[in-house]
C-alpha cells in the first residue's frame, strides 16, 4: 500500500521539506523557488501580502496543483505530484481560507467523515450491518465527540454545519482536519473574519492541540498578533518568492518585510 | 394523535418504518392476489409501481445523494430489460419451461442487473472527470446510444423496431417479487447511506474539494454509486420485460428518464421515502389516467407534471423565497396544527436523518 | 461524388445545428445554465409559422411573426422560470429547464394535436446540378443564413455596447454588476437573441422537410446541444465548429449503409469521446475552481 501513513523515522528528519518548489500558471510564476523546512512539533508561519502565493503553496502541498518543478518531502519521503486524497492519507490535512464544510451533515458527522480512514469498515460490512459496522460507528462517534470537546463544539454536535456561527465553523474545519490524524496540519488563515475574543480562543486551541497531540503545524496568517504570539519561525512570501525566513522576531523586524507589508 | 406521532419518532421505528410499511403492503396484497381476490388491473398497477419505486430509489442515490444529474436512467433499465428479457426468452425456450419458472426468473434478474451495473460502472468513469451539466449530457447521450443500438441491431437479436418478445411471469405473483426487490434495494441504499460511506457520499456532494482533502476516496464512491444504482435500474428493467409480452426500445427514451427524475425531485431530492411515495403516486395516476384521458388529452398529465416539477424546484430552491419557505414549511405547519413546540434538543435527536433528507 | 454530396448535406444540416447551438452556448456563457427548453422554442417557432401561414400565405411574414413570438416566449421563460432560481444550484436550474421543455411539448400537442402538420409553403425544393453533383437550394440558403448570423453576432458582441456587456457578464457577473451593467437586462437580451435564432432554425428545418410535430425541436435540440458541448460550451465559434462537425459526421454516417442505422449512436459516442479527451470541449476554456 502506498497510502500507509508516513511517520517520522528519526527526530532530525524534518516533517516537511520543500526543495525549489515552483509552479507556473501561463506566464506567471505564482510560486518560485520556495524552500520550507519544518521540524517535528514546530508551529511555522507562512506570511506575506495578498497574492503572494501562500494559498498556492498549500495547494501544492496538498496535491490540488502539481508543481512545475521542485520536490515536496513529507518526513523525508517524496510525495510530489500525488493526488489530494492520497496526500491526506499519507498525513497532511488542511483547512481552507474560504470555509469548506459539509453543510448537509451535522457538526459531529463532519468530524466523523474525517475519521473515515482511521476506523476500518468496508461497504459490505455496512450494507449487511455486520457487527464491525456497529462497532466502528460507535468508535467514530466517541472519537469525534472527544475532538469536538477539544474545540468546545460538543454542545453543537447535532447542528447542521451550515448553521454554526462563523468562528465555530472555522474551528470545526480544524477539528475535521485533525480527525484524519495528520502528521502535518495546514491552517489557511484560521483567524480570518474572527473578532479579537474568537482569535484569542483560537490561539489557545491551536496551542492546546499542539501540546496535546504533538502536532506539527504550518499556518498562513494575516493577523500579525496571532503570528507573533504563537509561531516560532516564519517564511515571508512576496510575489511567489521567499522574502525572508527565520525566527519570528528577527523576520518581523527585517526592513524588507516591513516594506513589503506597508509599501514604500 | 400525539401518541401516534411519538411512536413514529422513536429511532427504531423511524429507521425501519418504511420496511414495515412496504412489507405489510406486499404481504396483504400478496395474500389477496394468491387467493384470487385481486383484479388483473390491480396486479398490473402493483407491478408497475414496484418497478417505478425501484427506479426512483436507485436514481435517488445518484441525483439526491451523490448530487450528479443522470438523464439516462432509462438506458440502464433498457439494458436490463433487453438482456434479461433475451436471456429469459432463450432459457425458457431451450429448457421448455413456462415463463413463471422461478430459476430462470431469478437468474435473468441477476444477469440483467449485473450487465446494467457494468454499464453503470462505465458511465461512472466519465463522471470522475466531468462535472454537473457535462455529466448530465453524457448520461443523456448514453441513454440514447443504448436505445438506438438496441433498436437497430439485427431483428434476430433484440427484435429490432418491433421489439423483443419476452416470457411473461404469472401476473398473480410478479408484483410480489417486484416488491421484494424494492425491499432489497431499500435495505442496500438505506444501510449504505446510514453509515460512514453514506456520510462520505454526501460530503462529496457538499464539497468535493474538501472531501478530497479529508481523504475521501472520490473515485471509489462515485463508481460505486453509479454501479449499484444501475444494478437496480437493470433489475427494474428485467421486471418490466417480465410484465410485458413485448418490450420495445422506444419505451426507454429520454422522456422516460425524465419521468424517473420527476419522481426523485418530487420526493424531495435525497429522501428515499419521498422518492418511493412520489414514484407510487405518479405511477398510480399514470395508469389510472391512461383509461380516462385519450387522444390529445393524454398528454395533459405531462403538462401537470412539468408544471409541478417547475413549481416545486422553484419553491424549494429560489433564493427569493427563503423567508417564505422558513415561514411555511412542513415542520412549522405541523407544529401549529399539533400546538407542539419542539426544543432544540428534540430536533437534535432526529438530526441524523434530517441531514440526509435535505 | 456521393461523398461530396454527403459533405454538402452535412454542411447544410451542420449550419442549422450551429444556429441552434449558438442559442445554447450564449445562454450558457452568460446565465451559466443549460437551457434545455431551447429545442422546444424551435418547435414553438414552427407552429407560429404554421399558424401565420393560415392567415397570410407568405413565408417571410411567417418567419417574422415566429421570431417575435419566440423572442417573447424566451424572455417570459427566463423571467418566470429561470430568474427566480438565479443563485441557486445548477441542478435546480437544469431540472426546471427540463420541466419547461416538457411543458412546451405537451402544450403544443394539446393545442395542435399529435399528427404532424405540413407547412409546404415553407419548403424550398430544387437544386443546381453540376454533372453528378447536386446542390440543393436549401443548402445554399442554410449556409448563407449561417454565415450572416455568425458575422452579425460577431459584430454585435465585439462592437456594440450590449454585446460587450454580454462578454463582461459572462466573464464575471458580479464584477459586471458592480461596473453598472444591468445583468438582468443582459441575460434577457441573450435569451431574446437565442430564441430569435431558434425561430430561424425552425424555418431552416421546415424549409428542407416541411413536417411539423411537437417533437420537432427535441432531437435537433439535443444534438445541437451536443454540438455546443463538443465545440466548447460558452464559445460562439465553438458552437459553429461543433455544429458543422456534427452535421458532417451525421451526413457521412447516413451515407454509409452499414453505419446508417447507428448514426445517432455514433454522434453521441463522438460527444462522449471528445468530452473525455477534452472535458471543456474543443474550443472551451477550462476554468479552475479557486481553492
Amino acid at each position: 500500500m502506498t497510502d500507509e501513513k508516513i511517520v517520522t523515522s528519526a527526530p532530525d528528519v524534518p516533517v516537511l521539506r520543500t526543495e525549489h518548489l515552483c509552479i507556473q500558471f501561463g506566464g506567471l510564476r505564482a510560486v518560485d523557488d520556495v524552500n520550507l523546512e519544518i521540524k517535528k512539533g514546530e508551529l511555522y508561519g507562512l506570511i506575506g501580502p495578498n497574492g503572494a502565493g501562500k494559498t498556492t503553496v498549500f495547494n501544492l502541498l496538498t496535491g490540488v496543483y502539481k508543481p512545475t518543478s521542485g520536490k515536496i518531502l513529507l518526513c523525508g519521503k517524496d510525495i510530489t505530484g500525488k493526488p489530494p486524497v492520497e496526500i491526506n492519507k499519507l498525513g497532511i490535512a488542511r483547512t481552507f481560507q474560504n470555509i469548506r464544510l459539509f453543510n448537509n451533515l451535522t457538526v459531529i458527522e463532519n468530524v466523523m467523515v474525517g475519521l473515515s480512514n482511521q476506523i476500518p469498515c468496508n461497504m459490505a460490512q455496512s450494507i449487511f450491518r455486520l457487527p464491525r459496522h456497529k462497532a466502528s460507528e460507535r468508535e467514530m462517534f466517541d472519537r469525534a465527540l472527544e475532538l469536538l470537546k477539544v474545540f468546545q463544539l460538543d454542545e453543537y454536535k447535532d447542528y447542521l454545519a451550515a448553521n454554526l456561527p462563523y468562528g465555530k465553523q472555522r474551528k470545526l474545519e480544524i477539528a475535521r482536519a485533525m480527525a484524519t490524524n495528520p502528521t502535518l496540519l495546514l491552517l489557511d488563515e484560521p483567524a480570518a473574519g474572527m473578532n479579537p475574543n474568537e482569535t484569542q480562543e483560537l490561539m489557545d486551541d491551536i496551542t492546546f492541540v499542539r501540546r496535546e497531540f504533538g502536532m506539527t503545524i504550518l499556518l498562513i496568517e494575516h493577523d500579525m498578533r496571532l503570528v507573533s504570539g504563537i509561531c516560532e519561525n516564519l517564511t515571508v512570501l512576496n510575489f511567489g518568492t521567499e522574502l525572508a525566513k527565520g525566527d519570528t522576531a528577527t523576520v518581523l523586524s527585517d526592513p524588507s518585510v516591513v516594506k513589503a507589508y506597508l509599501g514604500d | 394523535m400525539n401518541r401516534i406521532l411519538a411512536f413514529f419518532k422513536k429511532p427504531f421505528v423511524r429507521n425501519y418504518a418504511n420496511y414495515l410499511i412496504v412489507g405489510v403492503f406486499t404481504a396483504v396484497f400478496g395474500l389477496l392476489s394468491a387467493t384470487g381476490l385481486l383484479k388483473m388491473g390491480t396486479q398490473f398497477l402493483l407491478e408497475q409501481i414496484s418497478i417505478a419505486v425501484l427506479l426512483a430509489i436507485s436514481l435517488c442515490m445518484v441525483v439526491g445523494f451523490l448530487g450528479e444529474l443522470s438523464l439516462g436512467h432509462a438506458g440502464f433499465m433498457c439494458v436490463g430489460a433487453f438482456l434479461g428479457g433475451k436471456l429469459a426468452q432463450a432459457l425458457t425456450a431451450s429448457m421448455g419451461v413456462a415463463g413463471s419458472n422461478l430459476v430462470v426468473f431469478v437468474f435473468s434478474l441477476l444477469v440483467g442487473g449485473l450487465v446494467a451495473a457494468a454499464f453503470g460502472f462505465m458511465i461512472g468513469l466519465p463522471a470522475l472527470r466531468l462535472r454537473g451539466d457535462y455529466l448530465a449530457i453524457v448520461t443523456l447521450a448514453f441513454g440514447e446510444i443504448v436505445r438506438s443500438v438496441v433498436m437497430n441491431l439485427p431483428a434476430t437479436l433484440f427484435g429490432g423496431t418491433l421489439g423483443l418478445e419476452t416470457p411473461r411471469f404469472s401476473r398473480k405473483y410478479l408484483f410480489i417479487f417486484g416488491f421484494l426487490m424494492v425491499l432489497a434495494c431499500l435495505a442496500v441504499t438505506q444501510n449504505l447511506m446510514r453509515s460512514k460511506h453514506g456520510r462520505a457520499i454526501i460530503s462529496i456532494k457538499d464539497n468535493e474539494i474538501a472531501a478530497r482533502a479529508t481523504g475521501i476516496d472520490i473515485t471509489k464512491y462515485k463508481l460505486f454509486v453509479f454501479t449499484i444504482s444501475s444494478f437496480f435500474a437493470g433489475v427494474a428493467g428485467v421486471l418490466y420485460s417480465y410484465s410485458q409480452s413485448r418490450v420495445q426500445s422506444a419505451t426507454f427514451d429520454y422522456n422516460y428518464s425524465i419521468e424517473i427524475l420527476v419522481m426523485v425531485v418530487l420526493g424531495g431530492m435525497g429522501s428515499i421515502n419521498g422518492s418511493m411515495l412520489a414514484a407510487a403516486l405518479i405511477t398510480f395516476i399514470n395508469v389510472k389516467l391512461q383509461t380516462v384521458l385519450t387522444g390529445n388529452l393524454s398528454v395533459l398529465q405531462n403538462v401537470i407534471y412539468s408544471l409541478i416539477l417547475i413549481l416545486i424546484v422553484i419553491y424549494r430552491n429560489a433564493p427569493g423565497l427563503k423567508g417564505f419557505r422558513e415561514k411555511y414549511n412542513m415542520r412549522t405547519i405541523s407544529e401549529k396544527i399539533f400546538k407542539k413546540k419542539q426544543t432544540v434538543a428534540e430536533n437534535a435527536d432526529t438530526g441524523e436523518e434530517e441531514a440526509n433528507n435535505d | 461524388m456521393d461523398f461530396l454530396t454527403a459533405i454538402l448535406n452535412g454542411l447544410s444540416s451542420g449550419g442549422t445545428y450551429a444556429i441552434i447551438a449558438i442559442g445554447y452556448t450564449m445562454v450558457y456563457g452568460i446565465a451559466k445554465m443549460l437551457n434545455f427548453a431551447h429545442g422546444d422554442i424551435i418547435m414553438v417557432g414552427g407552429y407560429a409559422m404554421f399558424t401565420t401561414l393560415l392567415l397570410v400565405n407568405q413565408p417571410i411574414p411567417a418567419l417574422a411573426v415566429a421570431i417575435v413570438f419566440c423572442v417573447i416566449l424566451g424572455i417570459c421563460v427566463e423571467r418566470f422560470a429561470y430568474r427566480p432560481l438565479r443563485g441557486s444550484s445548477p441542478l435546480a436550474v437544469l431540472i426546471t429547464a427540463i420541466g419547461v421543455s416538457s411543458l412546451l411539448q405537451s402544450l403544443a400537442q394539446i393545442v395542435f394535436g399529435a399528427a404532424p402538420k405540413m407547412p409546404t409553403r415553407l419548403q424550398i425544393s430544387g437544386a443546381w446540378t453540376f454533372g453528378e453533383l447536386r446542390i440543393a437550394y436549401s443548402t445554399v440558403v442554410t449556409l448563407a443564413v449561417t454565415v450572416v448570423v455568425m458575422s452579425a453576432l460577431t459584430v454585435f458582441v465585439k462592437y456594440t455596447k450590449p454585446g460587450r456587456a454580454m462578454v463582461a457578464v459572462s466573464e464575471d457577473r458580479g464584477a459586471a454588476q458592480l461596473m453598472g451593467v444591468n445583468t438582468n437586462a443582459i441575460i434577457a437580451i441573450t435569451f431574446a437573441i437565442g430564441s430569435a435564432l431558434a425561430a430561424v432554425a425552425a424555418y431552416l428545418m421546415l424549409m428542407k422537410a416541411p413536417s411539423l410535430s411537437n417533437t420537432l425541436g427535441a432531437m435537433p435540440g439535443i444534438k445541437a446541444f451536443t454540438a455546443a458541448v463538443i465545440g466548447g460550451i460558452g464559445s460562439i465559434p465553438g458552437a459553429m465548429l461543433g455544429g458543422i462537425l456534427l452535421g458532417v459526421i451525421e451526413s457521412v454516417a447516413l451515407s454509409i449503409p452499414v453505419l446508417a442505422p447507428f448514426t445517432e449512436a455514433i454522434e453521441f459516442a463522438v460527444l462522449i469521446v471528445i468530452l473525455l479527451v477534452k472535458p471543456a470541449g474543443l474550443l472551451g476554456k477550462t476554468r479552475r475552481e479557486k481553492v
